[in-house]
């Protein structure tokens, strides 16, 4: 960075993105208080910042029957790990075909996948060809094979392959007789890794906080996703309440770890992206600069 | 990149296919002009390697194309499509009711709205962020920017509840301790308008921002050593090198964005809103009106017409926003 701002622009800079920065974790922050809110205290005095009373009455509800919140758990990291996998897998192996010039049919084939980001049938089409002639509702796969590719993705993956791939590379492991796998799987990947990395973790992101494959195709709870069974426990919770409410039926709502509850589900529900996601963000920069921009 | 090369068709290495002598043209040495077979055989390798995506590819976005058709029948579950009888245009009635310039109006605005304020505050973080050297800052920034893009929606919304929740939200109480008076954020509509655009710019705001931060790193330095020595400011150089530079990546997000002007994050209206009826004027889409009347009435042919419009109007958006775009600057276009 040869030629940095003066050192009071820079002060100013500083305070505001760390004020911006400060507006993207304390909601979360709050989330995580609420969770660890006493229900009573909640009734009493609303949500806070920080616990009036610290109590771990929500989690203690939520995880006391663990069996459905366990069931979604394992769905979910069973789909993203297994979807994260196999669609990176897919997407490097079509984008590096797409990359490589001597493909002769590199053109028909890009055309062919990137028009779907521009034109596509709609959500009734799909759905039906899903639910009825796939035979899609209530299997696992429905969770992890609609979102196998995404054309930005694979858009991505071959500009960073273009750029970071000669030709003297592949041509080198022609030579040595390899196919065209395993120049990938040997050769290309570890290079690729940075751009890998990152497309893995927002396809497992993608996965992980889907409802909306389990929404549209899962009834039975024993293959709810975590995002899917949390926003229906909310909703009937909120039902719950609502009919209590209005038809002033007297049940001392502070017993029930309503509120508290809800945050504790969704605090369960996001931490282990949060958690994980630090890890990856080194992968970030490098991964998008190389990958997103042109030439 | 050559003149004239778009994102998606643009190549990046040129002078090397030379180095592939196996490279299939369309005529042998020997004066026959290669078949298809040939091209097939001699290019397996490579085919082999594309066909699981381009099968994924073909299954859940082609195979649906037809199922456009839907659009103009009156489709029947139990007999399926073939035994649908045709509709013509009727199904598309919906659009000259009252709801549909509603929720249309809603749909394209709020997108435009989204797409103007994410750009621009992204661009401008990026800038701020290219001014820091820090390391450990710069992490720090970078993933608390990151953390709202990686919550579900269900999430925000509940986040966003304990929020602007009437009786126990974080804001009322605020309010109160402060002397003022609590608002009943979810029974007025006049406040949606400007909530859900910066929720929206919340969740998005570290996606776009880092990809804009990556583009400005990969800017070579000496363009600006030479600004600074010609005696540019800050803001010149922001101005005719970050700027332009920047152009092509700022490009390609908004007509991709433009495709999709008549699709709704469906998420977000959805949950963020809590599905309050009384916000529908001002929060209700395309996707949710939709969704809504397939939950409660099953009309699948309502739905299917106003998934027809969405998908057309997207291609005839992005298709003359690329073209204007490319008679422009070819680099900036998308195809």
């Amino acid at each position: 960075m040869v030629h940095q701002a003066a050192l009071p622009y820079r002060v100013i800079i500083v305070a505001v993105l760390l004020a911006l920065s400060l507006i993207c974790i304390i909601p979360l922050l709050a989330v995580v208080s609420i969770s660890l809110t006493d229900e009573g205290e909640i009734v009493r005095s609303g949500y806070h910042l920080i616990p009036v009373k610290f109590d771990l009455a929500a989690y203690r509800y939520v995880l006391g029957s663990p069996d459905q919140i366990l069931r979604s758990y394992l769905v979910t990291i069973t789909v993203t790990i297994l979807g994260t996998i196999l669609s990176v897998l897919i997407m490097g192996l079509l984008a590096f075909a797409l990359s490589r010039k001597d493909f002769y049919y590199r053109k028909h084939l890009t055309i062919f996948v990137f028009f779907t980001m521009l034109f596509n049938g709609g959500l009734i089409p799909w759905y039906i060809l899903i639910a009825r002639y796939l035979h899609g509702k209530d299997h696992l796969w429905v969770l992890i094979l609609p979102y196998l590719v995404s054309p930005w993705y694979v858009l991505i993956l071959r500009t960073f392959f273009w750029q970071m791939v000669s030709s003297e590379l592949i041509e080198s492991g022609k030579i040595d007789g390899a196919t065209d796998l395993r120049i990938f799987l040997r050769i290309i990947a570890p290079i690729a890794k940075p751009a890998l990395a990152t497309i893995a973790l927002f396809v497992a992101f993608m996965y992980w906080n889907d409802w909306w494959l389990g929404m549209l195709f899962i009834e039975t709870p024993r293959l709810m996703p975590l995002q899917y069974m949390l926003q229906r426990i909310m909703s009937s919770i909120q039902f719950l309440t609502t009919q209590l409410t209005t038809n002033a039926v007297s049940i001392d709502l502070s017993k029930l770890p309503n509120e508290s509850a809800r945050m504790a589900m969704c605090v369960l529900a996001a931490g282990p992206m949060l958690f994980v996601f630090p890890f990856f963000q080194r992968y970030f920069v490098k991964g998008l600069t190389v990958g997103a921009i042109k030439g | 990149m050559g003149k004239g090369q778009t994102i998606v068709t643009g190549e990046a290495y040129t002078g090397l296919e030379d180095a592939f002598e196996k490279r299939p043209g369309l005529w042998s040495p020997s004066g026959k002009r290669r078949g298809l077979l040939y091209n097939l055989k001699s290019n397996r390798s490579l085919l082999f390697l594309a066909m699981p995506g381009l099968l994924v590819i073909l299954v859940f976005s082609y195979l649906p194309l037809p199922g456009l058709l839907i659009a103009f029948k009156d489709f029947r579950y139990d007999v399926g499509f073939w035994g649908s009888p045709w509709a013509g245009l009727r199904n598309f009635k919906f659009l000259i009711m009252q709801d549909a310039w509603r929720i249309i109006r809603n749909t394209v605005g709020y997108n435009l709205i989204f797409i103007a304020l994410t750009m621009v505050t992204a661009v401008i973080i990026a800038l701020m962020l290219y001014e820091l050297s820090h390391k450990l800052l710069l992490k720090y920034l970078q993933t608390a920017f990151f953390l709202p893009y990686f919550l579900s929606w269900v999430v925000v919304g509940f986040t966003l509840f304990a929020f602007l929740n009437g009786q126990y939200g974080i804001v009322n109480n605020l309010l109160k301790a402060s002397g003022l008076s609590p608002e009943q954020w979810y029974y007025q509509s006049k406040f949606w308008p400007i909530i859900l655009p910066l929720v929206y710019l919340w969740k998005n705001i570290g996606y776009y921002s880092v990809i804009f931060y990556a583009a400005l790193l990969s800017i070579e330095p000496d363009y600006y050593e030479a600004a600074a020595i010609d005696g540019a400011s800050k803001l010149q150089m922001t101005r005719r090198i970050s700027l332009p530079l920047l152009m092509p990546i700022i490009s390609i997000l908004v007509l991709l964005q433009v495709g999709r002007i008549f699709n709704a994050d469906f998420g977000l209206f959805y949950n963020v809103p809590r599905d309050i009826g009384i916000l529908y004027p001002v929060t209700d889409v395309i996707d949710t009106y939709v969704y809504r009347s397939l939950r409660a009435v099953g009309n699948i042919s309502m739905a299917s017409a106003a998934g027809l419009l969405q998908s057309v109007v997207g291609l005839l958006t992005v298709s003359l926003s690329n073209y204007a775009v490319r008679l422009r600057n070819p680099d900036n276009a998308l195809y």
